[in-house]
């Protein structure tokens, strides 16, 4: 059984380690290098991205976060963990940290009562999953090493380079657990 | 595409969790609030300690004020109506803030009805001091909770309160038989339905955050550890002596609440915090959290 981590810094970490959870992964709230460092996997969980680069720096995170995506562990992030890894966010521009080779628009869906529910186009490789899409960025541009795993109207939603799997929507609010068993497998 | 769903409305609150949600009357304070690290704002033209001061009837605010705010920062904006008064809150989901915190921090506009939530788009935040509060106002369509706390008053002891109420009676319920969850529900003045969920559960079906009183970030972290899933802070970072600092240092304490080395080095040297009042000199008159029922 894998022991998952679920960064806890602020969001959307709760629902995550809950769907793991159901998967029958052990799961660890993730807060310090320390706590990175039991785990075998990890979810980066929506939230505020301007929150999340605030504690990452603060907290000194980023070179244990990188060193983790480098290890080649799986990585599932979602809507502010897409915009934290994407190679560049735009409207407003901000730091990111490029690890998976996308343009991200930042609450490109509107305002939160725009936010929706629907569920990913059929031909979408990782099936016709269930998807909330919350104040939600939009990927406005794909990298020809970038894998698009779910798309929705034709658009790119979910995106996978290498060991990391990045989607604009919130699997971890649905019963719909196709996604983390893509990235994690059963535990 | 399904827009506004009950989901969608709970998401929103859970992608707070670890968070704070910090007052502010200005589009200054708003900035610094997002600097700081604050998961939403919430735009008000007094915080409470200065409603108390000023006296009088709090209403909703400026939209004029609201807009520039959302137009300042990134992260979501929340604006306060009053209890009951649902033309402002049909006025704030027009300006399409994030969440409306139907508060008992202004001065309520209905003392018999809380507005019929479910109708609406945005989704509500609304206040409690106990379980029955809570699951009345789930029932009425909030999509998050907070314990009322006591606003304005820098004093952490009606939050306290209200927190251990709450997870005492939650914990109590699943322990009851299925035979005594109607009386329960009757006793409580609860929802049936959500008396059971919770008993099922162990827990409430929506987010719990803290609110009322919190004005250190020790204060925060003790919200977090009975059980608070994220907190709102009002009057006690902008009148501190050093708000940015104070801001900042609450955002910490509300991720690491686990961890009292951290929360040692977070709370130090942060300047005077804001002046607090103790309870026994509120007059029943001057309590908000007996607003609402």
């Amino acid at each position: 059984m894998a022991r998952l981590g679920v960064l806890a810094l602020q969001g959307g970490y709760d629902a995550h380690a809950r769907t793991l959870r159901g998967l029958g992964h052990t799961v660890d709230e993730v807060r310090t290098a320390d706590d990175l460092a039991r785990v075998d996997g990890l979810v980066l969980p929506g939230g505020e991205s301007t929150t999340h680069l605030i504690l990452i720096d603060r907290f000194a995170l980023e070179a244990p976060l990188r060193a983790f995506v480098a290890s080649g562990k799986p990585v599932l992030a979602t809507c502010c963990g897409l915009i934290l890894s994407a190679a560049e966010v735009v409207s407003p521009a901000q730091r990111s940290f490029g690890w998976v080779d996308v343009t991200v628009a930042r609450n490109a869906w509107g305002r939160q009562v725009h936010s929706f529910e629907d569920t990913a186009d059929p031909e979408s490789p990782v099936g016709p999953v269930s998807m909330l899409f919350i104040r939600a960025p939009r990927i406005t541009r794909v990298g020809p090493a970038v894998e698009v795993r779910a798309t929705y109207r034709g658009e790119p939603v979910l995106v996978r380079q290498g060991n990391v799997t990045a989607g604009a929507f919130h699997p971890e609010l649905t019963a719909d657990a196709r996604v983390h068993e893509a990235v994690f497998g059963r535990g | 595409m399904d827009v506004s769903t009950f989901p969608a409305k709970v998401g929103l609150a859970e992608m707070l969790k670890g968070g704070v949600i910090m007052d502010v009357v200005n589009v200054e304070q708003a900035r610094i609030a997002q600097e700081a690290g604050a998961c939403a704002v919430m735009a008000l033209e007094r915080v409470p300690a200065q409603i108390r001061k000023d006296g009088g009837v709090a209403r909703a605010s400026d939209p004029a004020m609201i807009k520039a705010i959302q137009a300042a920062v990134s992260i979501p904006v929340m604006a306060k109506c009053r209890i009951g008064h649902f033309v402002e809150a049909r006025i704030l989901e027009a300006l399409e803030v994030d969440f409306i915190d139907e508060s008992e921090v202004l001065t309520p506009a209905d003392e018999d009805f809380h507005i019929e939530k479910h109708g609406f788009k945005v989704p509500f935040v609304c206040g409690c001091r106990d379980l029955g509060e809570a699951l009345r106002r789930i029932g009425e369509g909030a999509a998050m909770l907070r314990t009322k706390g006591e606003a304005g008053t820098g004093n952490i002891v009606e939050g306290v309160r209200h927190l251990r109420t709450l997870r005492s009676q939650i914990r109590r319920l699943t322990q009851l038989s299925p035979e005594e969850l109607m009386t329960e529900a009757k006793n409580l003045g609860a929802p049936y339905d959500l008396v059971k969920w919770v008993a099922a559960n162990g827990k409430l079906p929506v987010p719990n955050f803290a609110a009322g009183g919190i004005a250190t970030p020790a204060d925060a972290a003790l919200c977090m550890a009975l059980g608070a899933e994220a907190v709102f802070v009002g009057s006690g970072i902008f009148l501190s002596e050093d708000s940015r600092k104070r801001a900042k240092a609450i955002v910490d304490a509300t991720t690491y609440w686990q961890d009292a080395k951290k929360l040692a080095e977070i709370s130090t040297g942060l300047g005077a915090g804001m002046p607090g009042i103790e309870m026994g000199k509120l007059t029943e008159a001057d309590r908000m959290a007996k607003r609402g029922w």
